[in-house]
This record gives structure tokens, sequence and C-alpha cells, in this order.
């Protein structure tokens, strides 16, 4: 018999999400979207706690939660450093900014930093190929990046 | 819009709002009002002004003067020189290239010269977050003749007759399709929205949602009226956080003024809109994916038939459209399947907005009649090629589409031309490509995102497109062989042949179009194991020139793996079998004796 | 994300639509031969009517049972319509007005060879160890289509292999056809298992990849049934067996479900529904089997045990107790059992006490028998041969253990007991036929019928008659409670009271008449569930059908065969069921019965525990 431990609140939080979506199970996406808008991830419990409030197999949600991109199981850094690999950027050189996060930071593409404060991300075209290469950091957006501008984005969130 | 004497107009793009967009309205309101000039002029933030490459933009009207590369500092001298002293800020102004003057009009500059903006029409003219501004501008006027005046069948045979093709890429006409689903009798049925674009460097559909959401909003009631669907779905990027509030708030709006709801425009007929929204997986695309991602499953196309239009959302017909099909529309109820037809060419009518991006000066959101060749678009309106460098291919649709070259330049660009030279239009991206490109590892590129991007579902797209991925990675590492070249094109084949749904069946077009088109540059590879462009780090040498070299031993000393080898005072060697290409040794030297090969 | 258009898929429309509306007959070429078929024919079908089998991996219709599984995700059955821009599907592409197909010309060859190629790519090449080896469906395909080089190669996928009680799963050899996943889902409404990922990464696994007995499995084996390829199989226990076999200080007695002997020949090339008891008997016996028995026997004894139960709640509830549950609800399977207790812990007392037969017999081996040989309880070893996967689990349930020790200590399926023989050098179709041991070999023809669904429930129906009336029953056939449909019920006249039977077979089949108890609008007094389509004789220890269902109407029919030749056909008048009461058990549900025959439930539902 599995065990799911999660703190009272957050389940009755995810209980009113479901609910707000009538528990139908067709409502899925949008519950796992509202779901890690409120915990920032989807553990395993929080999918747990999904499939229970809306009658659907566990299986089912980590399938969805596995098939969509934009869906993660595992917490972002403090500052989620998001690198556009849309061809406009690919082509004005997006590669070898990835390149130089991954190497500054140590951490591959899809994990964060040890201390949390760092996770990097790939991103197909934010729609900004003017300002190409194009890296977001939170709600933050740095166009034109060169991979020598590198240092100096990691240092403003240093302190 | 009458009120005020002069509108500043921003661009609110997400180009533009990622350079400071905001903070420029913010200081201009701010310049106003210490002038007292808040009842005076208006500052509107609008859609995008497509043109990106310059921003940010903003724009001055009545007179049409057209500031880039804008910043937050120049607000004062806007406001100072322009709106109160009535003197351009010649600084501001975009200077022609060629012809090495200031152009303030718009209308002048060569970006905008042979631009038609019909689905764009709206982006960078009015506020997107105001109905009355979109009503001023013939908003909704279509859907209240279609109501009033025209029965269903007629608004379809309209469309019909305008010829307009999905602008998603398939180009299946869109009035056809509507008829199909206005012909399946059912208890409901729904019109979707396909707002998920995914194509990794087109964005027009998120220009059109930022910048004129209404269009796609009263579009998708005229859907509705003629297939008879009182619900309509937009199933849009989750990334898409500005197009999400944009059209939350034109929804709220049109419910407000009753143009979207019950009794629309005392009508009888209702309809309304909600938003789902996708989580990240190109396929999506696929309407049948698209579909079954709305009702909450994994993103896995079925085998067409049935058709949405027979069985789509929750087993209803559905009738599913992209952004810009639906922006097209209010424009052909308006002015008449006649004047639409005229323009484009005979079989693509209309226009095409292209993301055109890359190696080229203007990058940006364009508008084009169809028929307009790929060299008035990159010369003419993109301003040509970057840094002066040498035209080599532009890569047309995305990853379903395939690289053009020289040769192509002057092909007329529409649905059918572009498909019998290998590559299609896709959802109109466009990128320029230098001499510095290599093309297998463009190929290798678009491979990469269709691996990652494949759902999985079928064979030759889940297992085939990754051994096509592998075959150029191991191509562009030097370890391929002519061989390998036959490999790819067979796989290729069979991949389009036998792959369940769109994305497998176009996605080794990159790969077909580039041993097509560059097939020297893929012997290169494989036979002299060299890239001609120097783009594949495999393939490169760092060679010292003995000439140069005056044996300081500062390379030897730095090299990590000890590779260099050469007596104080001689020149050196650089053991290329051992050598793993950091570079630190060319970083080093103080003679430029270390050059790539 | 983009789409061609096709002036082909719009007149493809144009067309169904115009059908659906005529109901009209279809003309067709398929290779050159013309066809007539029924609107709404697949490609597939047609093409089977002119005796052209087109291959496939991820295709299945097992029509009998209402299961058609065709995502058209293989792409082995792709064949050219002409015209046509791409080769169509034909598993999943219906048949239109003046089609031309090929099945065979170059352009689909190849791109059928390269699919298949592409599948090995991504496939070990351990083929000559392989569980599945010979009965392969991707073996015989890749062999069959000529392939001798693979000229794609790349990564292959790994995973960790995943060891359950019951099942293996080895995902490194999934090609994605996604059977299990509707087995799972669709059939059974277990929700197990779901494809996880996408694109190469994509696989069937449990949630959070965890290990299947962490999951909702049910260890139906169902999956198992239908994987075309090595990646799901049994836990195989022979080796422990021949181990077993070879110790001189252990006694080793097998019993064989009913089920295994209307399946085994297949595995030897009989032709489906032979029976074969005489056979298998000798076969075990010279295995080397200190006594070799029948799971009958221990049906016959459920019989006794759940038909008294069920009369005595008939009883109570007849006599107007509230706290009187029904319909009480059969308890035979185990895989219907771990069902309950993962999705219905809250109706966990509903169903009979009584034990499966399996474990029914292992008790009263290890004690009875046990005592009558003369053998220490630990020196016994039960095995049984079961047609089904679920059993392995059983035997190693806590509660069905004396002090660590199990009372059946292994079960091994129909598949492993035919590899069993063939390693022993033997050929069943030459072996004579041999009689069961007794005392527990002896059997009614009630306790056969329990391997087909409906069985059970007729079996007890048999019995609780002539309990219940005191009469003899003159007709022992009940012919309503046979038949393949998911869901059927009967009503049983007992001298003139009705008695509402119910059956489902399935287990998506039981959950509907689960959810209606639930939900208070069951009319049954007594139902029965099998957790495999078509009852044990379609269990996931059987040899393979390869998507013929017909296979398992034919076993089915040959246990019905088995229970009208047999002498005896009621269990109560087994006279060594009516000896084992004499002589040790009292009477059924005795104190003893109850030690040694019933058992209890577990909620094994997903507990949160909030923090």
């Amino acid at each position: 018999m599995a065990k799911i431990k999660l703190a009272k609140s957050k389940v009755d939080t995810l209980v009113e999400i479901c609910k707000s979506f009538n528990n139908e199970g067709s409502e899925l996406i949008n519950v796992l979207h509202k779901a890690q808008e409120t915990f920032g991830y989807l553990p395993a419990e929080v999918q747990e706690i999904i499939a229970r409030e809306l009658n659907v197999a566990v299986a089912h949600v980590y399938g969805v939660v596995t098939f969509y991109s934009f869906f993660s199981m595992v917490p972002k850094g403090e500052f989620p450093i998001s690198i556009c690999m849309g061809t406009a950027c690919y082509v004005r050189g997006a590669e070898k900014v990835l390149e130089e996060f991954k190497r500054q930071l140590d951490v591959p593409v899809g994990e964060t930093t040890e201390d949390g404060k760092f996770s990097i991300s790939c991103l197909r075209c934010v729609g900004a190929c003017g300002l190409a290469p194009v890296v977001t950091i939170g709600e933050r957006v740095y166009g034109r990046v060169a991979a020598g501008d590198v240092a100096d984005i990691i240092k403003e969130y240093q302190s | 819009m009458e009120k005020y004497k002069m509108h500043i107009l921003i661009c609110g793009g997400t180009g533009c709002r990622a350079s400071a967009s905001e903070a420029i309205q913010n200081n201009l309101q701010d310049a106003l009002k210490a002038k007292g000039l808040e009842e005076e002029v208006q500052v509107v933030m609008t859609g995008c002004f497509g043109f990106c490459e310059k921003g940010p933009i903003v724009k001055i009207l009545p007179d049409n003067t057209f500031y880039i590369e804008v910043k937050p500092e120049d607000a004062e001298e806007i406001i100072e020189e322009h709106i109160i002293k009535g003197r351009k800020v010649m600084r501001l102004l975009y200077t022609d290239p060629e012809k090495k003057e200031v152009v303030s009009d718009s209308k002048h500059m060569g970006f905008y010269k042979k631009q038609i903006r019909i689905a764009l029409r709206n982006c960078g003219f009015i506020n997107p977050e105001n109905i009355d501004e979109y009503i001023a501008t013939e908003g909704y006027a279509a859907l209240g003749k279609c109501l009033t005046e025209m029965t269903p069948q007629a608004v379809i045979d309209e469309i019909k007759e305008s010829g307009l093709r999905g602008r998603g890429g398939g180009g299946f006409p869109t009035g056809l399709k509507w008829e199909f689903a206005s012909k399946n009798d059912a208890d409901q049925k729904y019109v979707v929205c396909n707002a998920d674009e995914g194509d990794p460097g087109a964005f027009m559909d998120r220009s059109i949602l930022e910048g004129d959401p209404h269009s796609v909003l009263e579009a998708m009631a005229i859907c509705g009226y003629t297939m008879g669907a009182d619900k309509g779905v937009i199933y849009i990027r989750a990334e898409y956080p500005l197009a999400i509030e944009r059209l939350k708030v034109a929804i709220a709006q049109a419910r407000e003024y009753g143009l979207l709801g019950n009794d629309i425009l005392g009508s009888g007929f209702n309809f309304d809109v909600e938003m789902r929204y996708g989580a990240g997986a190109f396929v999506c695309g696929e309407e049948t994916a698209l579909i079954h991602s709305m009702e909450g499953l994994r993103g896995e196309p079925t085998v067409k038939p049935p058709f949405p239009a027979e069985s789509g959302y929750n087993g209803k017909p559905t009738n599913v459209n992209n952004v810009e099909t639906f922006a097209n529309i209010p424009v052909i109820i308006n002015k008449g399947a006649g004047w639409f037809n005229k323009i484009g060419t005979e079989k693509s009518t209309g226009t095409k907005v292209f993301a055109l991006a890359g190696k080229i000066n203007n990058v940006g959101l364009i508008e084009v009649p169809m028929g307009t060749t790929l060299r008035e678009v990159i010369y003419e309106i993109g301003g040509g090629i970057k840094d002066g460098k040498k035209f080599k291919a532009v890569q047309t649709g995305g990853p379903s589409g395939g690289c053009l070259t020289e040769k192509h330049l002057d092909t007329p660009i529409d649905f059918d031309n572009l498909l019998a030279v290998g590559s299609m239009m896709g959802s109109g991206g466009m990128i320029v490509m230098d001499e510095d490109d290599c093309m297998v590892s463009v190929a290798k590129f678009y491979l990469d995102f269709t691996v990652e991007e494949s759902c999985g579902k079928c064979t030759p797209c889940r297992v085939g497109n990754k051994r096509l991925y592998e075959l150029l990675d191991k191509i562009t590492e030097g370890k391929g062989t002519k061989e390998d070249l036959d490999l790819l094109r067979n796989l290729s084949t069979v991949i389009k042949d036998t792959s369940l749904c769109g994305l497998g069946q176009t996605s080794p077009n990159p790969v077909l179009s580039t041993i097509e088109n560059f097939y020297d540059e893929y012997i290169a590879h494989v036979e002299e194991h060299k890239c001609p462009s120097g783009q594949c780090k495999a393939l490169m040498q760092y060679v010292i020139d003995p000439e140069l070299c005056v044996g300081c031993t500062l390379c030897a000393r730095n090299c990590p793996v000890d590779c260099i080898a050469g007596d104080r005072k001689e020149a050196h060697i650089i053991d290329t079998a051992k050598c793993i290409k950091c570079g630190a040794c060319m970083e080093k030297c103080k003679f430029n004796a270390i050059s790539i090969q | 994300m983009v789409l061609v258009w096709r002036n082909v898929s719009l007149m493809r429309l144009a067309f169904s639509k115009e059908d659906l509306k005529m109901e009209k007959m279809i003309k067709l070429t398929i290779d050159n031969k013309q066809i007539e078929v029924p609107h709404g024919t697949t490609i597939y079908e047609a093409a089977k009517e002119l005796g052209i089998e087109i291959p496939t991996l991820c295709y299945m219709h097992l029509g009998d049972m209402g299961i058609e599984h065709k995502p058209g995700g293989c792409r082995i059955c792709v064949v050219e319509v002409e015209g046509r821009r791409n080769l169509a599907p034909s598993c999943n592409s219906k048949c239109e007005e003046g089609m031309v197909i090929h099945t065979h010309n170059m352009r689909v060859l190849n791109a059928r060879k390269t699919v298949m190629e592409l599948m090995l790519s991504d496939h070990p090449f351990d083929c000559l160890v392989c569980a599945k080896s010979g009965n392969c469906d991707l073996q015989t395909m890749a062999h069959q289509f000529g392939v001798r080089e693979l000229h794609y190669k790349g990564e292959q996928s790994t995973y960790k292999v995943d060891y359950s009680p019951s099942i293996i799963r080895d995902m490194d050899k999934c090609i994605m056809c996604r059977r299990c996943e509707t087995m799972c889902n669709d059939v059974q409404t277990v929700g197990a298992l779901s494809a996880v990922n996408r694109g190469f990464e994509s696989v069937v696994a449990p949630a959070f990849e965890m290990d299947l007995e962490k999951s909702t499995c049910t260890y139906c084996g169902q999956c198992v049934a239908v994987c075309p390829t090595g990646a799901l199989t049994e836990k195989d226990h022979t080796n422990q067996l021949i181990r077993d076999l070879a110790d001189p200080k252990k006694t080793v007695v097998v019993q064989t479900a009913p089920a295994v002997r209307a399946a085994l020949g297949e595995e030897f090339g009989m032709e489906a529904g032979t029976l074969v008891t005489g056979k298998m008997v000798s076969a075990l016996r010279r295995l080397g089997f200190n006594s070799v028995f029948d799971t009958d026997f221990a049906a016959d004894l459920t019989i006794m045990e759940e038909g008294t139960e069920l009369l005595e709640r008939l009883q109570k509830h007849l006599d107007g107790d509230k706290d009187v549950k029904l319909p009480i609800l059969t308890s035979c399977c185990p895989g219907w059992v771990n069902f309950f207790e993962h999705h219905f812990p809250d109706m966990k007392d509903i169903p009979s006490t009584a034990r499966s037969p399996q474990q029914m017999f292992g008790p009263i081996a290890k004690t009875y028998l046990a005592d009558k040989m003369g053998v220490k309880r630990e020196d016994m070893i039960v095995v049984s041969i079961m047609p089904c996967l679920a059993k392995k689990y059983e035997c190693q349930r806590d509660e069905f253990k004396v002090d660590g020790d199990p009372d059946v200590n292994y079960s091994i399926s129909t598949r492993e007991l035919a590899n069993l023989i063939k390693q022993a050098n033997m050929d069943l179709t030459t072996l004579p036929e041999e009689d069961f041991d007794n005392p527990l070999g002896e059997s009614t023809g009630a306790g056969v019928i329990f391997g087909a669904t409906g069985g059970v429930i007729e079996a007890a129906a048999r019995t609780a008659y002539e309990v219940y009336t005191g009469k003899t029953l003159e007709k022992v056939d009940f012919d309503a409670l046979r038949g393949m449909e998911g869901i059927r019920s009967a009503t049983v006249d007992f001298d003139g009271l009705p008695i509402n039977i119910g059956i489902a077979h399935g287990l998506g089949n039981a959950r509907k008449l689960l959810e209606d108890i639930r939900d208070g609008k069951s009319q049954y007094h007594a139902i029965e569930i099998m957790a495999c389509p078509g009852g044990c004789i379609g269990g996931g220890g059987q040899p393979l059908h390869h998507g013929d269902s017909s296979i398992l109407k034919k076993r089915a029919a040959a246990l019905y065969r088995e229970d009208e030749g047999k002498a005896i056909r009621k269990s109560h008048e087994n006279p060594y069921i009516i000896k084992l009461y004499e002589e040790f058990l009292g009477k059924p549900c005795s104190e003893l019965s109850h030690k040694l025959l019933h058992t209890h439930y577990f909620d094994k539902s997903n507990e949160i525990e909030i923090e």
C-alpha cells in the first residue's frame, strides 16, 4: 500500500483546484497547469491526489505529465534560465550561449544547480526573433546575447 | 480615437517589450503629464509592428513618423521636440541602408513598401485591449453582416470563392472545411482555433493574438454561425502569457458588448469562446492531436478519417483553423471574396504572413501577397544578408519544410510552388542562412527538434527520425560515408511514406532538400571529412602557421592535453589526432599564428 | 505544425459521407483481384477475405470478446493505394469505391522492411535466450520479411527490468504496439499501464515508472497474453521446479487447473480445443512428480464451501437480516481479488470468503494428504499448473503461508509446463493417457467447467439447487449461464425461488457490475467474476492466441465436453469430497474449514497520509 505524504494545506489546495474543474477527467491538463502554477512543479504525490480527485488512473496522469514538456516533476531554480533554441536564435548562435551557461553553472539542461538558484532549460521560439539569440530568466528577457555576456548575466543574480 | 490630436503608438509585441517598451510608454506618459498634454496626446500600446529588428518602435500619428530603436530615455526628447515643437527627432529615424537617406514615414521604407497587411491589419495600429478601437476599424461589422444579411451557406460560399486556404501550413481550402463541418448534423459542434504555434521561428499567430485578438474572436463566431456551433475553443500555448492575457480581456469585452454570448446582435445566434492551454508539444498542431490534448489526453494523433469535421472534440463535429486563417475572415466578408481573390496567385489567394529571421538585416514579421518571390522578400523587404555576407539558403516551413537555394530565389511563393521545390509553406517561418551555415548541421538541427517533438506513437517517426538524426550526427562528426547518404535518402522516403501524421510525413524534408540542394557539402563531409563552412567542430583543425610562430611555447604550456610540440624559438606543431579543439592555444597565441582550417 | 493538403483526403471524406447514406457495397481491387465488401470494411479485412494476410504487429481484433485495438502505430501493415500520396495503414483505412491497392509491390515491401529494421534497431539482439523466442511475432515477422542485415543502427532504449511476483517487464523489447495498454485500460480498466514520455523515449509503464508490484496491477496477465515480443513475460518458476523434483528429500505433488488441459495441446501443434487430460497426467508423472492431482477436486471443494456460504447468506437475507449483504461474489479468481482490493476496497466484504481452488488444494495437501502419506509439511512441495499469472502472486500472499511456508509453493503456467515437457524430451502427442492420483485427483464435471466463464456459478447452482430444494436436479446444463458475452445474467428457479445470477468476465465488465452494486442498483443474488476475457481458458498463462479469439471458444467447448463425459457432474456427489468432510473437515464452513479454506481481504488502495 503506497503511502502518500503531503501537507494538509497542499492537499486541500489540490482538492479545490480539481473541484474548480468539476472533478472532470477531461480537465486533466487544465488541472495540471493550475497545480504547477501553484506548486512550481508536479511531484508524484501531487499527481496521486489529482488522479484520485479526477477519478482517473495515476498512470494516465503520469503519462500526460511526461508527454508535455511544459510540465515538470522537478522544482525549477529560483532563477529559471531558458535559452531559446528556435531556428532564428539557433542560426544566430544560441547553441554557444547555451554551452556557456551550462559550463559556467556546471549543470545540464533540465536540471537545477545544487544551491537551487539556477535551472537551465531550452525553449522553442519565444517570438522575439528580432532579438535573437534570446535568453529569458524568469520574466526578464535578454536579447542579442553572446557567449561573452553570460558571465555578466549570471552575476546579476548571484548577489 | 477622435478626441485626441495626436497618438503615440508603441509596439507592445514580445520583442519590443523585452527591450523595455513598457518603460518607454511610462516615460512618454510622464513627460506628457509634465507638460500637461495628457488630454491632447494619447499613448497607445499596440501589437507588433513587424519590424522587430529595429525595435522598440514608436510611431506618431497622424504624421506617420516611425521611430526605431527607441530607448526609455528618448521619451522626453520625443515629447519636447516632436509633439511640442513639431520637429522630428532625426537620430531616431530609419536610414535607408542603400540610399543612405533618412525615411520618416514607414510607408516609404523598403521593409513595408511591398507588404499588404490583411491578417496583420490592426497590429501596430490599434490598442488590442480596447474593443472600441477594433470596432472603429470595421471590427465586428463582418459578424453583423453575416448574422443579419447572409445565410450560413452564403457565408461558406463567400469563403469558398475567396480561395482562402489554411494558413497553418497544410493549405486546405477553408470554405470546404467549413462546409464539411456544417453538413454533419449533431446536437453539439465546436469551432476550434489552433493557437499552439510551435514552429521554432514563427511567431505570427502570437503577434496577431497580441495585436488584434478580436479579429480571431469575430471570425470564430462567423465560423460558428456557418456550421451551427455555439462553442468555440482557443487552444493556445501556455508559453504565450501576453497573448492569453489579451485574449481574456478581449473575450470579456466582447461578452460585455453582446458580441459573444447569447442572442448575438439580436439574431438568436449564440456563441461563446473559452480557452484551453497547450503544454509544450509541437505535435499538438496536428488537429487530431490537438483535439486529444483538449480532452485531457496525451497529444497523440489518430488516423484520419474520421476527420474532426465528422468526429472531433468530444466526438462531435469540429472545425479547426489556425489563428492567421481566422484573422483573414472578417476582411473577406467585409470587402468581398472578389476583392480578396484578386490578391495573390490563382490557386493561392490573399497574403501570407512570414516570420523573417536568421542572417538577414531586417528581422521581423511581414505580410506579402502570395506570389511574391523569395528574392523580393529577402532583399527588398529583408534588406539583404547581414554583415555583407553571401546568401546561402532560405528555410521555409520550419521543421516540415526544406532549404531552398539561390536558384529558387525567383520562385513566386505560394502553397504549390513551395511544395514543388521540396519545401512547404508551413506556418510561415522563413529563416535566412549565409555562407557560414553548414547545411548538414541545419538539417541536424531540425531533426533534433523532430526527435524531441515526435509523440512516439508510430515506428517510422519514433525510431526513424532518431536514426536520421544519428546519421547526420555521424556525418557532422566526420565519420560518415557515402553509403550513409543512400541510407539517409531511403530512410527519409520511408518515413515520409509511412508516418501516421503530418509531423512524420514531413520531418525528413530538411534532410531531403539539403541533400538535393547542397549535395557537394554532404560529399565534402563524408569524403574529404571537411565542413566547408567551418561549423562542424569535429571537422575543424587547429593549425600553427610556421611562418608566424616564433616558438614562445605559450600555446604548448596552455594545451590541456599536451598535443603541441616544438622547441623554444622553433615553430610548433599541433598533433591533430590528440587535439580536443578547445581553442585554448589560439586564445593564448600573441602572434595570430594559430588558425582553424 | 503542418499538414499537407491532399486531394485524396478530400475525396475520401466525400465518399464516406455518401456511403453512410446509401449503405452500399464497395467494389475495389487488391493485388489485381476484385472484391466487393460492405461499407466500413477496412483494407486489412478485405484483403483477408481474399486470402491475403497483410502482416501487422499492433493491430489486434479479438472479435468474440468485442476487443479491437488499432492505433495504426506499427506501420507494418501499410499498403499502396493508387492515387494516394503516401502509403495507407491497412488496419485503419476503410475501403472506398474503386480503390486499387497493392500489398506487396516494391514500394510497399521496401517500406515494410525498413520499418521492421527500424524496430529491430531499437531492440536487443538476444533472441537466442529470450523467453519469447520461437513464439515472438516480431521475430517471426523479421524472418518472414527476410531481414538479414540492419542498415540502421544507433542508440537503443534501455530500461531496468521489472520483476514482479507474476510478470516480468523488459521494456528494452517493447515495440510500442500499445496492446498491453489497451488490455490494461480499456478492457480491464485496471489502469496500471500507460504510455509515458514521448518520441524515442516513449514506453509503456506504470505511474512514475515504478515497479509493477507497487502499482495497481492485478497480475491478470492480459498484457502478457497479447504482447507480440518478449517485453512482457511471466515470472518463470521452472528452474525452481526442476531443482525440487531432483531433491530426494522432497515430496513434490502437483495440481492442474481445469483450463490447462484444454490448451496445453496447442503448444504441441494440436488443434485448439483438444483435451489432453490423460496425456498431461502421464507427462507430469514422467517429469517426476510424486503424485499428480487435480485442481478440479479443489474446485468441487470450493463449491461446497462457497455454495454453503451463498445459501447461508441467502437464507439470512430471505429471513430479513439487514446486515447480510447480497449479492455474493465468487472469489476463485486471484486477478479479480487483486482488482477489488485495489479498486473497490470499500466492497471487500461482499465477495465470498472461500479461497480459490488453488489455495484450497494447498492446505488440504499439506495437512490431510501429508498425514495420509506420512510426509512432514516442510518436506512437501505443492506445485500448481495454472493458466494464470495472478496465481503466482497468490501463492506468495502472506495469509496463505504457515510459519513462512506457502500452502502452494509456486505456480507454473501452461506455457511453462509445455516448455518443461519439451525440455524433458517428451512429445505430448505420443504420450499415453493416464489417470490422476487419489485422493485429490477425483473430480466432477462441475469442477471441470470452472475454467470457462460462467462455469463456477453453474457448478455452484447445481449443488446449491439440490441442497436448498432437497430435490434432484434433472437437467444439469444451465445453458443460459454459458457463452462469451461480457456480462450475462440469468434467473435460476430454485423450486419457486428465483435466483438472479450475474456473470462478468474481463475486469472492465466486472467494474460495471460493481458500480451497480455500489449504487444500489444491482438485482443479483450471486455474481461470478473472472478477470480474464473468456475466463481461465483465456488466462495470461495460456498458450498465446496471437489474436485469434476463436481459440478461446474452442477451449471452452472442450471443457463443457469433458463435463458432459463425466459420470458425476455435481460437486457434492464427489466421493472423495464426501470422504474429506467425513474424515477431516466435518462439514462445509466448519471451524476447520474456515481456518484452512477461507480467507480475508485487504484494502490496497493508496493511502493518503496527511502530514
